[in-house]
């Protein structure tokens, strides 16, 4: 969108519409004004600024919901109780659709009417992106450069299969690329790319060790997929069609998506229907795949003791039915778990989610709701905080600098990779696999 | 004709027509916009997906613990308006003998002083709430017409319902007629406004149950 379009609102007020279906019709039709969505919003708890209220951070959708498609806009069109959409409304609701909505769905858990409120902060973006009014800087310019070339950072193919060897020896770990047929698929995030490119030598480590069939794919591996959190539905399409594209190409039946949650939300529940059919291989995020394995018995992981926490990511356990997993890993590793206060299917956002972590004016704000994770960690007593999405570890490293606190910030992948215990040979009495996949009891997740 | 009699028969009809034909506009111009079918692989079959929307209607009327702390006036006065609300209209005699004049069913009702505290106190509720929309800056930057007009035509049937048990400002007749000319006034916006919120909330809530079960996520 390095061009800005002649109508913004009209561009929006289209795609608006265009995103309209029963499902958000009744979503905008429902609710009753009750305000509990700020009581669940860290923008507004930590600022107590009304204009953060979730469902009034939809109001341009909303405006052109009743006044074109609602089954009375005949008559908020003729009464001029819904005015015609102005990109000086849209420009006026920037941050609030952008910089103050980490789609982390905290409201959407609270809203007493069923209001998925952040599929409308989603839809909202739509809008915006196709008004050209996502935020350059640097959340629209990397969905850009992730629409052009594949990766918000640009890496191309090549680039990235030297990277992949590079990490391999680095970390004395076999590394599968674009085999010709492979059963397990892993794709990466950007962040990891760009900073922790530890975590793809935990992937292959692990998938070494359970002796499966695998292999990164070289025409189709960024999941990060910036495009969704900055609106850009047809980059998003891009990214999400050439990760599938190179699961076929390359036989797969699981693709597994790093740790990174909006690349789950995207590939595990929206990819499909970009695809305009059920994809022939199933999705699942790196932590649900280990703790499948811990239940089979295929992985075995030394006790790491460890006085911990850990931070759900929003849209693995919230939005992605995923909470259970990580909570599996962290009991098999004995790690002594002290959740937050509020954790699990309730945790707040670590400030980071929904791309703002991408918007440079947002930081101001961000800190605000960093504050809440970091009195929620500090008050657990735990030395390391454990996560599963690198786009939170970033986050949180980031944030615990600003704050000067003395936490550590682990991932959970890298974690196994690191204690995992080499199959017993042949003959010798193998441990015996667990059962269940449920979280531990007294966790408090189901 | 007199004002009662006019207000039992034809504004009764025509009320009842307009919130009938109203409602099932507004839900037909919901439901029947174009459908797009989700593709994604379900965590759960869809009888759990049904189990779960089932679930949510029920849930979603008692925050989690984790919101309560922040919720709780509003939410307990909400409590108070709608458990009023229902012990008046499904507890109280006159109201009974109305659903039994009109569908032959009938069941003990609650003594006329029950009611009356029960309205107080529901009145009460109601005008706790509007302090609170006025008041609150959450509230007030969410609040429109629809919000006020909606409060009022709720608060003009419980308080004539009040001042007809005891029949002290006007005759019987005449608070009769008032009382059930607020009713209608109720039932002629119902469709129209928040109010409406008596449907959509079972399907608001069924809905997003069904769409979160399916991911094996929290409802």
């Amino acid at each position: 969108m390095s061009t800005p379009p002649a109508d913004p609102a009209a561009n929006a007020m289209r795609s608006f519409i265009s995103d309209i279906g029963p499902t958000i019709s009744l979503a905008l039709e429902s609710c009753v004004h009750c305000g509990q969505c700020a009581e669940a919003c860290q923008y507004y708890v930590q600022t107590g600024d009304a204009r953060y209220t979730p469902i009034h951070k939809i109001e341009p959708l909303k405006q052109v919901y009743h006044r074109e498609v609602g089954p009375f806009a005949f008559a908020y069109k003729f009464f001029g109780l819904a005015p015609k959409l102005t990109t000086e409304k849209l420009t006026e609701w920037q941050d609030l659709i952008y910089d103050s909505c980490n789609m982390c769905g905290r409201c959407s858990l609270i809203c007493p009417m069923g209001i998925d409120i952040a599929d409308l902060v989603e839809q909202s973006r739509h809008g915006m992106y196709a008004a050209g009014l996502a935020p350059q800087d640097f959340l629209g310019a990397l969905a850009e450069k992730e629409h052009a070339s594949g990766s918000p950072f640009g890496l191309t193919s090549v680039q990235f299969r030297d990277l992949l060897h590079d990490i391999g020896a680095k970390h004395n770990v076999t590394m599968h690329v674009d085999e010709p047929q492979a059963d397990i698929v892993p794709t990466v995030s950007s962040i990891d790319v760009k900073t922790y490119p530890g975590s793809m030598a935990a992937i292959a480590k692990i998938l070494n060790h359970i002796g499966a069939s695998w292999s990164f794919r070289t025409d189709g591996f960024d999941a990060d997929n910036v495009s969704l959190t900055a609106g850009d539905r047809d980059g998003q399409n891009v990214i999400t069609q050439s990760i599938v594209k190179a699961a076929i190409a390359g036989g797969a039946t699981t693709l597994v998506m790093p740790e990174c949650g909006h690349a789950f939300t995207e590939m595990r529940w929206e990819a499909a229907n970009a695809y305009g059919k059920d994809l022939p291989f199933r999705v699942v995020q790196i932590t649900e795949l280990i703790a499948e394995h811990i239940a089979s018995g295929k992985i075995q992981v030394n006790k790491a003791p460890q006085n911990a926490t850990y931070h759900d990511a929003c849209q693995l356990s919230r939005r992605g039915g995923a909470t259970a997993a990580p909570r599996v890993i962290l009991a098999a590793l004995g790690v002594a778990l002290h959740e937050m206060e509020d954790s699990g299917d309730a945790g707040w956002c670590c400030g980071g989610g929904g791309g703002t972590a991408l918007i440079k004016r947002a930081q101001p704000l961000r800190d605000k709701a960093f504050a809440i994770k970091q009195k929620q960690v500090e008050a657990t007593g735990a030395d390391i905080v454990y996560t599963s999405c690198s786009g939170c570890r970033q986050t949180l490293d980031h944030g615990g600098k600003a704050a000067g606190w003395n936490k550590t910030v682990g991932s959970l992948l890298e974690l196994v990779a690191d204690n995992l215990i080499p199959p017993s040979p042949p003959g010798l009495p193998q441990p015996a696999p667990l059962t269940s996949l449920k979280a531990p009891a007294g966790s408090g997740i189901i | 004709m007199t004002l009662l009699a006019f207000a039992r028969g034809p504004a009764m009809q025509a009320a009842t027509l307009i919130m009938i034909a109203g409602m099932f506009w507004r839900l037909a111009g919901i439901l029947l916009l174009r459908r797009k079918t989700a593709h994604a692989a379900a965590r759960t079959p869809f009888l759990l997906r049904l189990a779960g929307g089932a679930k949510t209607i029920v849930t979603r009327t008692v925050p989690r613990k984790n919101f309560w702390p922040r919720v709780a006036s509003g939410v307990s006065l909400g409590w108070v308006l709608h458990i009023g609300l229902f012990v008046i209209l499904f507890a109280g005699a006159p109201h009974i003998l109305v659903i039994h004049q009109i569908t032959g069913l009938s069941w003990p009702n609650l003594p006329k002083g029950v009611i009356v505290i029960a309205s107080a106190l529901t009145l009460a509720a109601l005008v706790a709430l509007l302090a609170r929309r006025l008041t609150h800056p959450v509230l007030r930057l969410l609040s429109n017409t629809d919000d006020y007009l909606s409060w009022l035509l709720v608060f003009l049937p419980i308080s004539t319902g009040i001042l007809l048990s005891g029949e002290t400002v006007a005759g019987y007749g005449t608070l009769l007629a008032l009382h059930i000319f607020s009713v209608e006034a109720l039932m002629i916006w119902l469709p129209f406004g928040k109010l409406m919120h008596v449907a959509l909330v079972f399907a608001g809530r069924g809905m997003m149950g069904f769409n979160f079960a399916r991911k094996g996520a929290a409802t």
